[in-house]
């Protein structure tokens, strides 16, 4: 055969989107506007927990300018992604600081500013539930009265009436407390940080319009298109056609925009003023604190080993700060429990992971949902248990790698096509940071030089039905058009795509153009563009397309040089016999239909049609956790070297590594930036971030100047990531999903990090100086 | 005296080599009024609280965040935004080291890599950092960034 | 956004400015100065904050003056904080405000509106205090050029009436070894917990500090401690903890327990750094 000069998987190709992101051209959600838009602004809620007396909105009606105005009222029903429990606007009672109580319309967002402002409400207070551990308590103030008559909107939620449980999912493995009873080595230790957020630079924005034909035409900064077409349709009765959203590219998302809040408000807005087009943009006090964040999180971790270190049992218990309303973080409490030992292999185990209802800003889904977090306690708590054997933490993890004939805690099968090389992984880390010449090390002027381990898997829990499409039309110059409704993030998802088309069709990558804007209308059904599914299932969508399309290519040109399919091949550019490529039709003369000498014309235009869709996923047993949860886990190893002085707790990170198993990597640079950018994320989230609250709930730092992140010149001064390329069976051309993973072994492994560098057990985040200093402190007194 | 009662009047500014006239209020940003009245939608709005660079724009060469200006303020002064830096080497730089993603702090990061070369074309690393951290990106943990500035300092000026 | 329309003027001189607030008060408007706005953007949005005019000092050239007349630094209250850096006029000035918010942000904001800003940090004021500065003030009452430490304690004691034109420093104060020391919870770009400013004139340490507590202040007591030649540094340390004005405060930056141990660890940075200089 001949060699494929269009070779693209695995080549650095540009990024499709980067010219013009560099021009600063691309339009957002928010850069777009049309004379006669009316913007709202939301009043919220000034109280954490407490009844609502009255809303009194007559100061706000004077106003000029103020076309409508939307209390909790007008639409007093729940909704949510899983478990319908969260009303759009507050009605009766609120829940959390910053919550939605009305939505003022007007033409002009100051106007709308003003009278939001001058929305009075009275409220009768309540007692405020300000952590998952007081939420736990059995005396504790109840959150949600009737959190059992609440909708189900997928299966695997299980709200426990008269608690503050939103959901409470369980593993249990083997046999637990026998095997407990004869580990030679037991130790427990419990991990806690507050809720805090995906803070992606571009806010929350969406525009909805109400057609007098009554379609509902949504613009916005979402993950999730055709979850917005589904809510409005089960929640506000709106036929699933009628409803059309259109998705420009998006500013950041980290699983922040992967849940529907903005559209439904701004639709009851646009629905008071007759239809008009309503924008609503989050300022980023809003987007951070009314918008949902990152869960927090308080985990207590058993483990039991014989003395050579191979692990026994293992005891979880996961209390996921969720906020006031369930959202993703039902999910994530279920994602938490099945992959809740890390990628070890734990005989027995016994997990409970309760979705727990707080006073705090509700809860969604984050980069890694649920594994950035179960994580860094699994591996703190292996370091800690390393440190008691007395063995290097590098070899315990090692010990006890998952392997291929091994099971999942939901007692899944695992192979070689499904699971990712742990121990190439661990190998490659180990190396990448130099961990033989020394875990810790004092210098010369008086500081510390430590490093840090921690290894991760992470299946992805799409829904058991989780699917995706592609379309690819022809042009008449043979180029071709790519739509799907993955949605470009940043991660890159098009540029990879448009690889996958390049290379099947054996054609230059300049001549495939991706849709970069998405629309319901157009573009194929695509679950969400979450969850490092997209390669995957909109990869295999891709791929089946091209089939598609080569197969009508073949047709075409079969009749053109009057021969049969079986004998051509598609590459080039063109179509060709097999035998003699010197022999075959430019697909510019057949793309369109092949054209006679006589001028009748055959077949008609290159349409490829391609679709995928998750196979044998199957939810997970009530009672022992048992199920196939997802396709597959990819597995890898991340490190970190610290520079911290003793002086006063402050610490430079000097290194951070990742090697990861993600399959065939189709674009090298794109899947390193989305490692290193995972990184970041990771640190950034471990270092420093986080919500801090008064006693009333109140959140102090809703603003980037005191939520604070890491700046330039604050990341690592080396990221060194690197690919194991364990080969996906079932992945388009052998990959599987990565653009989560980056961030996901980063806490654990700068906690590790920093624990060895001071000496002391750091079991909180952030890792904050002061954090460190008074650990310390404790530690010594 | 420069003067500007309340409601809107009509006001001259200098944006991008080219004299504008847009209707203000004196309450309005700067980053409203490039927005929503000139169309230049490079400038992001992020945070309107001087934290995030997004919003950067040059006046008078200087990086500024155009959401702690107001309009009014402006007037007589050399605006420059994203818009006007075409094919520039910096832009080049980001698209060749990968030091974007999903871009939205890109048009800020570039304006302020813009101001810093032409007013240290032999800046060190200190002056790249503190510079530098007025922008915040969430997506690239700003390494490529890094490299993407370095690439156009003279060999051995940044350590 | 700023949700409320206001008035704006921006003379051309000081005498023009005061009249303009002077016409203002008759109409009863509630006037504010404004110099780099940074605050009164970011106050007014959240409705923290609210004008029915603002008088910009931006106009008036001897608002901008930066330069050594006579015995004098003169710099003027709508001063950038970069272009003080910049002038390396006063280092120990230069290098204090450097650390205040972003390098962006310093373009923007002013010295003058660092100094009568609403945060409790005005780190600007931290080395004037330190050298005998005066300040200019305009108002009705036409202007006068008074010592600092008579209009600051605290803060800035002028009324709404009055605005401040330039600070004047004794040359002899401008290149003296100094230190400037600034610690945060963790990014560089933040408040300080503890920030200092400090030199060493006539052999005695002189010291100024943000950040500990409510409001920036020099302590003489402290200075008698730092200067105490029978103590050992720890001593020195100890004793000046036991003079500081008020408690120390414990917020969203840090803790009282850890401020105090960071400023510990300032105060002998500061005086090791100092030391260093004199041998
Ligand atoms: C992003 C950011 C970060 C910050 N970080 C820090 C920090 O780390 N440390 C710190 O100390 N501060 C910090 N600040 C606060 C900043 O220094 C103050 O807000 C300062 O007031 C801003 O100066 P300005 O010139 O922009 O103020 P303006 O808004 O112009 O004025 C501030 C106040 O001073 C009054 N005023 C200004 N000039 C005069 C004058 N000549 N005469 C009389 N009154 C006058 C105004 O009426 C107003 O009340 C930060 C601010 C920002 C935006
Ligand atoms: S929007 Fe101006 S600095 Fe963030
Ligand atoms: S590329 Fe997304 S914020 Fe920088």
């Amino acid at each position: 055969m001949l060699e494929n000069p269009w070779l693209s998987i695995g080549k650095p190709e540009q990024r499709i989107d980067a010219v013009e992101k560099a021009a600063g051209t691309v339009r957002y959600t928010a850069d777009y506007s049309v004379p006669g838009l009316l913007h709202a602004k939301l009043a919220t809620s000034t109280q954490a927990h407490a009844k609502i007396k009255a809303i009194d909105v007559s100061e706000a009606w004077k106003v000029p300018g103020v076309r409508a105005i939307v209390t909790g009222k007008m639409f007093p029903y729940h909704i949510g992604p899983i478990l319908a429990d969260r009303p759009p606007l507050a009605f009766e009672k609120v829940r959390y600081y910053g919550e939605p109580l009305a939505i003022v319309v007007a033409d002009q967002e100051y106007m709308a500013k003003q009278a939001a402002q001058l929305i009075h409400v009275k409220y009768e207070p309540l007692p405020v539930v300000n952590s998952a551990r007081e939420a736990f308590q059995t005396d504790a103030p109840l959150i949600h009265e009737n959190s059992g008559k609440y909708m189900k909107i997928i299966s695997n939620v299980y709200p426990v009436q008269g608690t503050n449980i939103g959901s409470h999912i369980k593993i249990r493995k083997g046999d637990f407390i026998t095997a407990w009873e004869n580990c030679d080595i037991k130790i427990k230790q419990t991990f806690s940080f507050n809720l805090s957020d995906h803070a992606a630079l571009e806010p929350r924005c969406t525009r909805v319009e109400i057609n007098p034909a009554g379609k509902v035409v949504v613009h916005s900064t979402t993950q999730s298109p055709f979850t917005i077409k589904k809510v409005l349709n089960q929640f506000f009765n709106i036929d699933v056609g009628n409803i059309i959203v259109h998705v420009p590219l998006i500013g950041g998302a980290f699983g922040g925009k992967g849940t529907v809040q903005l559209e439904p408000l701004a639709y009851l807005a646009s629905k008071a003023v007759g239809g008009r087009m309503v924008k609503l943009e989050f300022t980023r006090e809003e987007d951070l604190i009314t918008a949902p964040g990152h869960i927090g999180l308080e985990a207590t971790i058993a483990l039991g080993a014989n003395k050579a270190g191979k692990l026994m049992a293992g005891q979880y218990t996961y209390l996921i700060d969720s906020g006031a309303y369930t959202d993703q973080a039902a999910g994530i409490t279920r994602a938490m429990a099945l992959d809740c030992t890390g990628p070890y292999d734990i005989p027995n185990v016994w997990c409970d992971s309760y979705c727990m209802y707080t006073n705090h800003p509700y809860a969604t889904s984050f980069r890694g949902y649920a594994h950035p977090e179960l994580t860094f306690a699994v591996e703190r708590t292996m370091d800690k248990l390393a440190h008691k054997l007395k063995l290097d933490p590098v070899e315990l993890r090692k010990i006890n790698a998952i392997k291929p004939g091994n099971s999942s805690p939901t007692s899944a099968v695992l192979n070689a096509n499904n699971l990712g090389d742990v121990e190439k992984c661990i190998d490659q880390a180990k190396k990448l940071i130099d961990w033989d010449q020394g875990e810790r090390l004092e210098t010369a002027d008086g500081k510390v030089k430590a490093k840090g381990i921690s290894t991760f898997w992470k299946t992805s829990t799409t829904a058991t039905n989780a699917q995706s499409g592609a379309v690819l039309k022809f042009e008449a110059d043979g180029s071709v058009n790519l739509n799907c409704a993955a949605i470009e993030l940043g991660q890159g998802s098009k540029t990879i795509l448009a690889q996958m088309v390049a290379e099947r069709l054996k054609m230059d990558i300049k001549k495939v153009h991706v849709t970069m804007e998405v629309n319901t209308q157009s573009d194929p059904h695509q679950w969400r563009t979450v969850a490092s599914s997209t390669t995957f299932l909109a990869g295999r969508a891709v791929m089946n397309a091209c089939d598609d399309a080569i197969s009508q290519l073949k047709r075409t040109a079969s009749i053109a040089l009057q021969c049969s399919m079986e004998d051509l091949e598609v590459g080039g550019g063109r179509v060709y016999l097999k035998p003699s490529p010197e022999y075959g039709v430019k697909i510019q003369d057949i793309a369109l239909g092949y054209k006679y000498p006589n001028g009748h014309a055959v077949e008609g235009q290159v349409v490829g049609h391609g679709r995928y869709i998750q196979r044998h996923l199957t939810p997970m047993d009530k009672d022992t956790g048992f199920g196939k949860p997802g396709p597959w886990w990819s597995v890898g190893t991340q490190a970190v070297e610290v520079e911290w002085d003793p002086a006063d707790c402050s610490y430079k990170i000097l290194k951070a590594v990742t090697v990861l198993d993600g399959g065939k990597i189709i674009n090298p640079m794109t899947a390193t930036q989305q490692m290193r950018g995972g990184m970041y994320l990771g640190l950034s989230f471990a270092s420093q971030e986080g919500f801090i609250f008064d006693q009333n709930g109140t959140v102090l730092n809703p603003q980037l100047r005191t939520y604070q992140m890491v700046r330039f010149g604050e990341q690592p001064a080396e990221y060194i990531v690197d690919f194991i390329e364990t080969p996906a069976a079932d992945g388009p051309f052998g990959a599987r999903g990565i653009g989560e993973y980056g961030v996901i072994g980063m806490a654990g492994a700068l906690a590790n990090a920093l624990s060895t560098a001071a000496q002391v057990e750091l079991n909180h985040l952030p890792l904050l100086p002061e954090l460190i200093w008074k650990t310390r402190k404790e530690s010594q007194a | 005296m420069i003067t500007n009662g309340t409601g809107k009047t009509v006001v001259r500014l200098h944006v991008n080599g080219e004299a504008s006239d847009v209707m203000i209020c004196s309450a309005d940003t700067l980053l409203q009024t490039l927005r929503e009245q000139l169309g230049l939608t490079g400038a992001k709005r992020a945070c309107e609280n001087g934290d995030c660079g997004a919003c950067t724009v040059l006046i008078n060469g200087e990086p500024m965040h155009s959401c702690l200006c107001l309009t009014i303020e402006t007037i007589n002064q050399p605006i420059t935004t994203i818009e006007s830096l075409r094919d520039s080497a910096i832009q080049q730089k980001f698209i060749e080291k990968w030091a974007i993603q999903c871009g939205f702090c890109t048009p800020g990061f570039i304006l302020n890599c813009q101001a810093l070369l032409n007013k240290h074309p032999d800046a060190d690393d200190e002056t790249i950092e503190e510079w530098l951290q007025s922008n915040l990106c969430r997506c690239t943990g700003y390494q490529e960034i890094k490299e993407a500035v370095k690439s156009l300092l003279p060999k051995g000026s940044a350590s | 956004m700023i949700p409320f329309d206001f008035e704006y003027y921006r003379p051309e001189s000081v005498t023009e400015a005061v009249k303009t607030y002077e016409i203002l008060a008759t109409q009863d408007k509630k006037v504010l100065f404004y110099s780099g706005g940074t605050e009164f953007i970011t106050f007014s949005r959240l409705n923290q904050l609210d004008a029915e005019a603002i008088i910009d000092l931006k106009g008036i050239p001897d608002c901008h003056q930066l330069e050594l007349q006579g015995e004098h630094l003169v710099i003027g209250a709508a001063v950038s904080l970069n272009k003080i850096t910049e002038s390396q006029l006063f280092p120990l000035l230069g290098q204090t405000v450097r650390k205040v918010a972003d390098h962006t942000s310093r373009n923007k904001i002013t010295i003058g509106g660092n100094i009568l800003s609403r945060f409790i940090y005005r780190e600007g004021v931290l080395p004037l205090l330190l050298t005998e500065a005066k300040v200019k003030l305009a108002g009705s009452s036409g202007e006068r050029v008074v010592p600092l430490k008579v209009v600051f304690d605290k803060q800035m004691n002028i009324s709404p009436e009055q605005f401040l034109i330039h600070i004047q420093v004794p040359k002899a104060f401008l290149n003296l070894p100094f230190v400037s020391i600034k610690k945060t919870r963790m990014s560089k770009v933040g408040y300080p917990i503890v920030s200092i400013a400090a030199l060493v004139k006539d052999k005695k340490i002189r010291a100024a500090l943000s950040g500990v507590c409510e409001y920036p202040f020099r302590s003489p007591d402290i200075e008698a401690a730092l200067n105490d030649t029978s103590l050992s540094k720890e001593e020195k340390i100890d004793k000046a903890l036991g003079q500081l004005p008020e408690a120390i405060i414990d917020d969203l930056q840090a803790s009282r327990d850890y401020r105090e141990f960071l400023l510990k660890n300032t105060l002998l940075e500061t005086i090791e750094a100092l030391e260093a200089t004199q041998t």
